[in-house]
């Protein structure tokens, strides 16, 4: 455009506004990017992000620094600052020690059965099977249903005259499950882990999709066995899978709440199955010791973020 | 209906060179019955969740697992109905969780589109907050929440905020933004040379070509909110606005004790509470794809 010697003088000034227009917008695509309307587009998003996910995160790091309850609406009350001091109460707490112990058995029983129950249906799946709809549907159904749903009916099979101490007869353990301070916890780490098969069974079945046929070819060329080639070619090929049952089984023990709050009553026998998220609820709420209930909720979001970045880690080293 | 679907490869039936060197039937027997063995133990609870919502007086007994017709009735559904309200309480979560649905359609469509396809300024910000977002658990920020908005705004017992936290759910978002980053570029070219709105080209281009991936999102969205019990909990204390899942978990926690069969009551509210979901998987259940389900679910 510039380019050509503008043979006609009073054209000059629109090429001039011409010109400038365009520097504007070349300023206005540094500044803004070429679709600034993405802006828009991302704004009520953003603002959600902003209103009710970064700023309550604010809020939880300022109560857990400050004495902090709640009061009646209007009433203004000193709320001091106390450095870490709600920190070391959390972590000098019986109950939360407690609640993360409930976690480990949590883990020790929820991941070795998610990881060898899921593989073992998916690889039964990942063939030309009858009624493959109907088994992927059944597997789901747990996972899409209400856990307050579902512990109604556990309530009736683990109750201490329920089906399952009927069928155990002597074999049943007294007190019965969910009142038996050695079987409450794993009651609900066995419950929460047939809850969620049905998603780890899906993510192992893609992932075994993803495994080159040839491998197995090959295996089986060389007359390796089953058990050699699970070892060999199916676990080394769901490698990632794996790591992340082992994230997300973080995360859901330490967001258990409405299994403990119900099944077991609020966490009990004597906070045998309590997690740390009803702890939240009981200390926060309840008792009306929110800025004890952030400390713990700030730490762990940090554990999480923490245990998410390490494995990120550990995946980038393995590939 | 729906004819693109963007869903990852099922495996259909080529096992290829693998039968070869064992023929099928022997092969499949394990499968067959190990998936069978499956589907019972995840089956039967559901099966055992109808038939003890039917029960006249509790049969524990093995006898109890097979329907027995002088034992059936429906009474169990008018009691819980009579003390929680069924009627209102499903309104309740219709309502609940359709302001969720209608939020996440329609700003989580719009802000996985603007991730997936404009460049503008704060878009890695944005992006980089989505994962941030799908990183932290809810559960965890229940504290403040329930400052901010109990508290502070005084929407406890109203649906408004009932729905906030949840308005638009983040893993949605990243759907959206992924199967709208699968379409060909050339596409939009095409549209914005043409001189079409970015508004446009989203609704009359991108939409129709991503409509499984809406469904699937949908399915989602509406898991989450219909089955969530802790929010909601916290949020309403007053029970003509609480959302089934609430309602049945308070009365699991506090009359049933009262009731003549309280399982009975119990497990009709279950009966009543799982069937919306399951109706869903069963009627979309290719829709429910493993990468997409992520933390789309709680409660």
């Amino acid at each position: 455009m510039t380019s050509v010697a503008a043979p006609r003088a009073h054209k000059s000034g629109a090429h001039r506004s011409a010109a400038q227009e365009s520097t504007a917008r070349r300023f206005g695509r540094a500044v803004f990017g070429r679709q600034p309307i993405g802006m828009i587009f991302g704004a009520p998003y953003l603002l959600f992000i902003a209103v009710l996910f970064a700023y309550p995160l604010g809020l939880a790091v300022y109560m857990s620094l400050h004495r902090y309850y709640f009061t009646a609406p209007g009433v203004n009350v000193p709320r001091p600052f106390v450095g870490l001091s709600n920190y070391e109460a959390v972590f000098a707490d019986p109950a939360v020690r407690q609640a993360f112990l409930n976690v480990l058995i949590f883990l020790v029983i929820n991941v070795p059965l998610t990881v060898a129950v899921s593989l073992l249906l998916a690889t039964a799946l990942n063939a030309a099977i009858p009624f493959r709809a109907f088994f992927r549907t059944s597997f789901l159904a747990p996972y899409v249903t209400a856990s307050v749903a579902m512990i109604g009916v556990f309530l009736f099979i683990l109750s201490p005259t329920g089906i399952l101490n009927t069928v155990l007869g002597p074999l049943a353990p007294v007190p019965s499950w969910l009142v038996n301070q050695n079987w409450a916890m794993p009651s609900i780490a066995i419950y929460v882990t047939w809850k969620g098969l049905g998603f780890y069974i899906l993510l192992y079945l893609a992932a075994l999709q993803g495994v080159p046929k040839e491998l197995y070819e090959a295996a089986a060329m060389d007359g390796a066995s089953w058990w050699h080639r699970l070892r060999s070619v199916t676990v080394p090929g769901v490698r990632q899978v794996t790591t992340l049952v082992t994230l997300l089984a973080v995360i859901t023990g330490a967001n258990l709440f409405t299994e403990p709050y119900l099944l077991t009553d609020g966490g009990g026998p004597n906070g045998k199955s309590a997690s740390p998220v009803l702890q939240i609820y009981q200390t926060g709420i309840e008792q009306n010791h929110p800025d004890f209930a952030s400390a713990l909720g700030i730490i762990l979001v940090i554990g999480v973020l923490l245990i998410a970045g390490l494995q990120q880690l550990v995946q980038r080293r393995r590939a | 209906m729906i004819k693109a679907d963007p869903a990852p490869p099922e495996v259909t039936g080529s096992d290829s060179v693998t039968e070869a060197v064992e023929p099928r039937a022997s092969r499949s027997w394990w499968r067959l019955i190990a998936l069978l063995f499956g589907a019972l133990v995840f089956l039967f609870p559901f099966y055992y969740m109808i038939i003890g919502s039917l029960q006249k007086t509790q049969n524990t007994s093995l006898s109890g697992v097979l329907p027995n017709p002088a034992n059936i009735t429906l009474q169990n559904y008018a009691e819980i109905n009579a003390a929680i309200g069924i009627g209102k309480a499903i309104i309740n979560s219709g309502i609940f969780t359709g302001g969720v649905l209608l939020a996440t359609l329609v700003f989580g469509i719009l802000a996985g589109y603007a991730l997936a396809r404009l460049s503008f300024r704060g878009r890695g910000l944005l992006f980089a907050l989505m994962l941030l977002v799908l990183t932290v658990p809810f559960q965890l920020l229940i504290i403040p929440l329930y400052v901010l908005i109990a508290r502070n705004y005084g929407l406890a017992n109203s649906y408004l905020g009932m729905i906030a936290p949840f308005a638009i759910n983040s893993t949605a978002v990243l759907i959206f933004r992924q199967y709208f980053m699968q379409l060909p570029e050339e596409l939009f070219d095409a549209a914005r040379i043409d001189g079409a709105s970015e508004l446009k080209v989203l609704i009359h281009i991108a939409l129709p070509l991503v409509r499984p991936a809406v469904l699937t999102a949908m399915l989602l969205t509406f898991i989450g909110p219909w089955n969530e019990f802790l929010w909601p909990f916290l949020i309403t204390k007053q029970q003509s606005l609480q959302p089934l899942a609430v309602a049945l978990a308070n009365y699991i926690d506090n009359v049933a004790a009262t009731a003549s069969n309280p399982y009975g009551a119990i497990l009709a509210g279950s009966c009543v509470l799982a069937v919306p979901a399951v109706a869903l998987i069963i009627a979309f259940q290719r829709y429910f794809v493993s990468t997409n389900i992520g933390s789309g679910v709680k409660g």
